[in-house]
């Protein structure tokens, strides 16, 4: 079985984001970056098919050079190859899904699998646009999934309230969802052997944008609001202001 | 520039959200000098598609067919992006719902569009859209302009306003002649809890968090919740330590809630927890520690024991509200 796996590489939760003077995108100094969370389950899962059906798993990421750290920790889960298509500056998310979706045509995969959103952006459009552009079909936001010897997969995928059961066939792609799994931590057997393994780069196809950034600014200032008392005697008063003031009660 | 607004609906009722894009597509429609159309798919939901006339649609398509029972995303986007170009829309809208998530993608390709996700605000400037959202957890702003002829857009539910007005709009039906293949990715089952509703898409959240000490003790924020019919949230805290599922988790690796009231009991306000909620219309923190960061994001705070403060809210707002 031939499994991708597309992951991103994006700014630590912590990190403090500063907008650059561009006005359109952060400031990439001093941001630490760390590998997209959902695309964590992605890897887990895309391990997991192959230690039962065999094959290859190749992790494609595009990006600059620093997503190399990402591709590195695929490695070291273990991964079978990690691809970078480079691109130095901004993409749109469809310039993003049009540069995997053109290296996963001739790579012809059983399974693509992504994260269900990036946490930079959070557009969760990535996974389905490309599933669009190959012509086949995909599920997202998938916290379960079976893939039976016949090439057919039950899934099921987060909705409101609940969850729906969806039947699919390969080739499809699928998002993963936190709960599809329990993403393993590299071994220090498998971040040694990372190190030496290659991480293959080719330039990303060149697409033009269809969204893009007229301005990134701070959010809007909050003033803090008012501490209404400091133990039970306060809560008549919260009601109240609930009731008249904010009328949401 | 005409809108076209998918309306969604689960068992023939139209979700609020789906009112709500209603209104923004109404709101766009006029300001772009075009008409507003919506479209419902589904199965037994023909008569109720009129209604959303109300809401500012001046037409609406309606899809009714057993076929079309259960969701299938490669057929539905296909119904949707077949409507937007038999109406001639210019803008696509739908509510950034786990269906309208799944289905805009598709749209956008289909449609050789620009895709705007999870969008907070939209004015028109120089009849160019402009779409806003927070980026990075909440810790930027961008606006967005989609350069292609045809735009979809998705909206974050329960940040634009529906007031229903009077009236009903006129009804077309459509018959769609889709090819079997489009139906082989589908839904064969749902599971939805008809207990409290799923805070993506509750009005009011009552959220605990490590604070509350012990799995046990969110009986006291059920308790709340159950007082004012609202959702229950979690912290990423609770949820890893097994208190409670992570369909509760709001924050950056959990759900974005806007709803009208949020109240965090317990939760420091970590900025992957604020970068779930900070949207939401009010919020209330009951917590001891006065340098927390989640006072910084509330309106109404209360300073103390939420042991103390939480139970006695449930008390007064059922005296308060008669229940
Ligand atoms: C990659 C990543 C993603 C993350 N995603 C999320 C996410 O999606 N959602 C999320 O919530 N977190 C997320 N986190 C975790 C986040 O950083 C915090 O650890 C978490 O939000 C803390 O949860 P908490 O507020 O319940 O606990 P704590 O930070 O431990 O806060 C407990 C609070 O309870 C108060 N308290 C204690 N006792 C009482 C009492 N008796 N009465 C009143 N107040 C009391 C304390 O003063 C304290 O402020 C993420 C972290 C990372 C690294
Ligand atoms: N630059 C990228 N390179 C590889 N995969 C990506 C990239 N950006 C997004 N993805 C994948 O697409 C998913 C959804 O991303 P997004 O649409 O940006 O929220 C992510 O979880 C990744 O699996």
């Amino acid at each position: 079985m031939k499994i991708a796996v597309c992951i991103n590489h994006v700014p630590d939760t912590e990190t403090k984001i500063k907008v650059a003077p561009d006005n359109i995108s952060i400031d990439r100094t001093g941001v630490n970056y760390m590998l997209s969370p959902y695309d964590e389950f992605a890897l887990e899962e895309a391990l997991r098919l192959r230690e039962r059906f065999k094959g290859e798993v190749t992790a494609v990421s595009l990006g600059g050079d620093p997503h190399r750290d990402t591709l590195r920790k695929a490695l070291a889960m273990g991964v079978d190859r990690a691809l970078l298509l480079k691109e130095d500056g901004e993409r749109d998310s469809f310039g993003v899904a049009s540069g995997l979706a053109e290296e996963l045509k001739t790579m012809s995969p059983d399974i693509v699998l992504f994260g269900k959103q990036s946490i930079d952006y959070d557009n969760a459009q990535v996974g389905t646009l490309v599933a669009a552009l190959l012509g086949i079909p995909s599920v997202s936001v998938v916290v379960r999934m079976e893939v039976r010897d016949d090439g057919t997969v039950s899934c099921d995928r987060e909705i409101e309230g609940g969850h729906e059961t969806v039947q699919t066939k390969l080739p499809a792609v699928f998002t993963a969802q936190k709960g599809l799994n329990e993403p393993r931590y590299p071994s220090l057997k498998g971040i040694m052997a990372a190190k030496n393994k290659p991480i293959e780069a080719k330039p990303a196809a060149a697409v033009p944008a269809r969204v893009v950034t007229v301005l990134m600014r701070r959010p809007p200032a909050k003033t803090p609001g008012r501490v209404v008392g400091t133990d039970k005697s306060a809560v008549p008063e919260l009601i109240r202001l609930l009731h008249e003031e904010a009328k949401v009660i | 520039m005409n809108v076209l607004v998918f309306a969604e609906q689960r068992d023939a009722a139209f979700k609020k959200s789906s009112f709500e894009a209603v209104a923004a597509g109404r709101a766009l429609a006029d300001q772009l000098g075009g008409q507003c159309a919506a479209l419902v798919i589904g199965s037994g939901v023909a008569s109720s598609a009129g209604g959303l006339g109300a809401y500012g649609a001046s037409k609406v398509y309606a899809v009714d067919a057993a076929a079309f029972a259960r969701h299938a995303s490669l057929a539905w986007s296909k119904v949707v992006a077949d409507a937007a170009e038999t109406f001639g829309a210019g803008v696509v809208l739908l509510s950034a719902t786990q269906m309208g998530k799944d289905i805009a993608p598709r749209i956008a390709v289909a449609l050789a569009g620009g895709l705007a996700s999870d969008c907070t605000a939209l004015r028109v400037e120089g009849g160019d859209i402009i779409a806003t959202r927070p980026v990075f957890a909440g810790k930027a702003f961008i606006e967005m302009r989609i350069t292609t002829p045809v735009k979809i857009i998705t909206l974050r539910p329960n940040v634009f306003t529906a007031v229903p007005g009077v009236g009903t709009a006129p009804v077309e039906m459509l018959d769609p002649d889709l090819p079997e293949s489009l139906f082989t990715t589908s839904v064969t089952d749902t599971k939805v809890s008809t207990g409290r509703p799923d805070v993506a898409e509750a009005k009011i959240i009552v959220s605990g968090g490590r604070g509350l000490k012990g799995p046990e003790n969110f009986r006291m924020i059920e308790d709340l919740a159950d007082v004012l019919g609202a959702g229950v949230g979690a912290s990423r805290a609770v949820v890893d330590a097994g208190w409670r599922p992570h369909t509760e988790q709001v924050g950056q690796t959990g759900k974005t809630v806007s709803p009208n009231l949020y109240i965090a009991c317990g939760i420091s306000g970590a900025v992957q927890h604020l970068a779930g909620m900070s949207s939401s219309r009010y919020i209330v923190a009951i917590n001891k520690d006065k340098d927390a960061p989640i006072f910084q994001v509330a309106d109404y705070g209360i300073v103390g024991d939420l042991f103390e403060v939480v139970p006695e809210l449930t008390v007064r707002l059922k005296e308060n509200l008669g229940k």
